[in-house]
């Protein structure tokens, strides 16, 4: 063991050289010429800047809600409840999350209620919901706003992302893009 | 036919039609073939050789292997714990994170010197980057040395009577360079378009549009997220790992890194059967592995697909399926996907929780790790495969009542021997483990985030993915506690070192045996049948190990919940 002990330190340290430093500065270097320049992709509204991944908390009745979040959308840290699917404890949770929705949103059935809007995501920091996520909140946005239902849907069908390339994956909706796109259109 | 499901085959095959090519192209860098990347590398290694005093060209015998292997890991173990609790006054630690203590530093050190990359910390507030990019370099080298180990192996089959298995440090460096590297590098540069960061400024705070002041954790993550898929190690970067919307930002990120786990372990099951020149080997383990991968990843699709029947029950709209835990850009099929891809291959990377999945999908999640060799980790996988297709060859043998042998090789009683505690250190170390946990309830209910099955299923699960050296994890475990940071250090250790050596060493008393050229008596080990053979010895070995655990876990609450 003696005689590879020495070689097997320098060894380590060229390679630390070359793993830790070279290797990172080179894709440091290539993500320079990425969206922001590697600090993570920026929505830009009002003269302040959000991050377009990091999902954001909305509560107000006048906001699409976001999904729940076992983080409270704090992204110093990140995380989902971990809940199992039969704790006796956490379903009485997902139904005091469902009494809520419907006593803030009158005239919605139960049944209209998408699944994501009463679960926690994994990372605590979702950035999306379902369209249909989007569309059982509508009549309570339209009444908090006093805006046309109809308009409100039309500016979910403009948000709506189809799956990659058309083929792949689920549709989705950016939460904090749809509510900018809101606060847009009742500036007007 | 739906996007969600296109997406899934489409990975898979996407997968499988890479791994071929890059299979041949590891087998002329094994085999020290002229390739492409020569003129960049090879200048590149003689300098690395020239300044550790290494020649090459050296050969070695399996013990001397396993002793260069031993030393070099010791090392980094050392230098990893003087890293990891002196990082916060250590620069690069933007976000002043403190040192580790001795016992999560033992954890972590250990658990990426052997590619588990178990985390008993969260990487925002547990690390600076100084300790995130020595991580990163244990992602390289962990994952080279499960390569080299695996081309031990080869070697031993490919020269027909051998002392020498060729150069250690040779198979190594050129599994970093040659193979992690470049694969990483792309991954990286993807990643980084796609919106995973890659700066290396600290948290930023920000105003919400409704009003909240929060902060969000940035860092230099997409170089790392590249290493953690290629060599199968699967710690994040941030807590959440791969759910996190910065780790793994879209749906084509999804794709990236779901091909990139699975490339290097598919690919090596091709480079074999070039290797040593018997491509049908290859086929035969291939089909074995996709047949038992298929048999555990379809029904996790199906079942997380369906949804909680508790949450179906209060009459919402169910149609996405199980979201707990799980993100709306990969929906519920991915994240089925992935939670088998991550646990059949050692890189227990997540992106949805696993805690939270339907209950028969965390048995599955199990499973693949108890048998841990369906493609199985960088390297490693097919060791563990190897081990059962001896035990195989053995049963034919006494089946047919001939000497067992593996390709000209007869096996004996001193391989035999090596191979049954091998295949049986697996189960002592998991169960174990857990009924010593289940027995010491002072240090460990308090840890458990669910209660009754659940919460047994949380237990057995840190050990098998300690075990199976996967390091995913039933995360509501509270595991950041001296009783779970030692105690699955050990296992640790054990699981990466002994599952290493033991096959190495039956390659090598092999090799040293004498050719016996085929003959009309010969069992032909490359057919279907034996597939068949090698499927029933692993299906055997796992049931009748694991299955009373896992019917007081994952099989109880099923029968709770349904």
């Amino acid at each position: 063991m003696k005689k590879h002990i020495l070689p097997a330190i320098k060894l380590t340290l060229i390679l630390i050289l070359f793993f830790t430093v070279i290797y990172p500065l080179t894709v440091w270097g290539l993500a320079q010429f990425s969206a922001n320049a590697g600090k993570g992709k920026i929505v830009a509204y009002n003269g302040k800047k959000y991050y377009a991944n990091i999902g954001q908390a909305f509560t107000a009745d006048k906001y699409f809600w976001s999904r729940p979040s076992a983080v409270n959308y704090n992204a110093a840290g990140s995380g989902g409840s971990n809940k199992g699917p039969s704790n006796e404890e956490y379903l009485s949770q997902v139904q005091a999350r469902i009494d809520t929705f419907l006593v803030h949103n009158p005239g919605i059935k139960k049944s209209e209620i998408p699944v994501d809007l009463i679960t926690a995501s994994g990372s605590g920091l979702d950035p999306n919901f379902s369209v249909q996520a989007a569309k059982v909140q509508v009549k309570r946005i339209a009444a908090a706003r006093s805006l046309e239902e109809q308009k409100i849907n039309q500016l979910i069908e403009d948000n709506t992302e189809g799956p990659l390339w058309g083929i792949f994956g689920p549709q989705k909706i950016n939460v904090l893009k749809l509510n900018i796109a809101l606060d847009k259109m009742s500036s007007k | 036919m739906n996007t969600e499901i296109l997406g899934i085959i489409v990975m898979f095959v996407l997968t499988v039609l890479l791994a071929i090519p890059l299979g041949k192209y590891i087998a002329k860098v094994y085999g020290g073939e002229k390739t492409l990347l020569d003129p960049i590398f090879n200048p590149l290694e003689r300098i690395f050789y020239k300044v550790s005093g290494i020649n090459p060209q050296t050969e070695m015998n399996w013990k001397q292997q396993m002793v260069a292997m031993i030393s070099i890991n010791m090392i980094w173990f050392l230098l990893g714990m003087l890293i990891l609790m002196t990082q916060g006054s250590l620069p690069l630690n933007p976000d002043n994170n403190p040192s580790m203590s001795a016992d999560l530093a033992f954890n972590t050190v250990i658990s990426f010197v052997v590619n588990c990359n178990l985390q008993h910390y969260s990487g925002e507030t547990g690390l600076s980057y100084l300790g995130q990019y020595w991580l990163m370099f244990l992602q390289f080298v962990s994952a080279g040395i499960g390569m080299a180990a695996a081309v031990l192996v080869f070697r031993a089959f490919r020269d027909r009577t051998a002392n020498t298995l060729g150069n250690f440090y040779n198979y190594f460096v050129k599994s970093c360079t040659r193979i992690l590297l470049p694969l990483s590098l792309v991954v990286a540069i993807i990643l980084a378009f796609e919106g995973t960061p890659m700066t290396f400024e600290g948290k930023d705070t920000l105003t919400t549009l409704q009003g909240d002041t929060v902060a969000v954790s940035r860092g230099p993550a997409a170089a790392f997220v590249a290493i953690k898929h290629i060599g199968t190690n699967g710690g994040g970067f941030f807590g959440a790992n791969s759910v996190h919307p910065f780790e793994n930002p879209s749906y084509l990120s999804n794709m990236v890194e779901m091909v990139a786990q699975m490339i290097i372990p598919i690919a090596m099951i091709f480079a074999l059967g070039i290797f040593i020149k018997r491509r049908k080997l290859s086929w035969m383990i291939f089909g074995v592995m996709t047949a038992g991968f298929l048999l555990l990843v379809i029904p996790n699709i199906i079942m997380e697909t369906k949804g909680n029947p508790a949450i179906t029950a209060m009459g919402v709209d169910h149609t996405l399926g199980a979201m707990e835990g799980k993100e709306i850009r990969f929906g519920a099929a991915a994240s089925g996907f992935w939670s088998i891809v991550t646990t059949v291959i050692s890189t227990g990377s997540i992106n949805a929780m696993h805690d939270s999945t339907m209950p028969l999908s965390g048995m599955n999640e199990l499973l693949a790790m108890m048998i841990n060799a369906f493609y199985g980790g960088c390297g490693v996988g097919i060791l563990n495969f190897f081990i059962f297709i001896i035990l195989a060859v053995f049963i034919s043998g006494l089946m047919v009542g001939r000497t067992p042998e593996f390709l000209g090789k007869k096996v004996e009683a001193r391989e035999m021997k090596i191979a049954m505690i091998i295949a049986l250190l697996h189960p002592f170390l998991i169960l174990v483990g857990t009924a010593l946990a289940a027995a010491v309830p002072q240090y460990t209910s308090a840890t458990l985030n669910n209660p009754g099955f659940h919460g047994f299923t949380e237990m057995l699960y840190e050990y098998t993915s300690s075990a199976a050296n996967n390091g995913s994890g039933f995360e509501g475990l509270g595991d950041n506690t001296i009783w779970w940071n030692i105690s699955t250090g050990f296992v640790l250790i054990l699981s990466r070192f002994l599952p290493i050596i033991g096959p190495v060493a039956i390659a090598g008393l092999l090799a040293e045996k004498k050719y016996i050229p085929e003959g009309d008596g010969t069992l032909k080990t490359d057919t279907a049948t034996f597939g068949l053979m090698v499927f029933a010895v692993i299906a055997i070995v796992a049931a009748l190990s694991f299955f009373p655990a896992l019917a007081l876990g994952p099989i109880a609450e099923y029968f709770s919940l349904y």
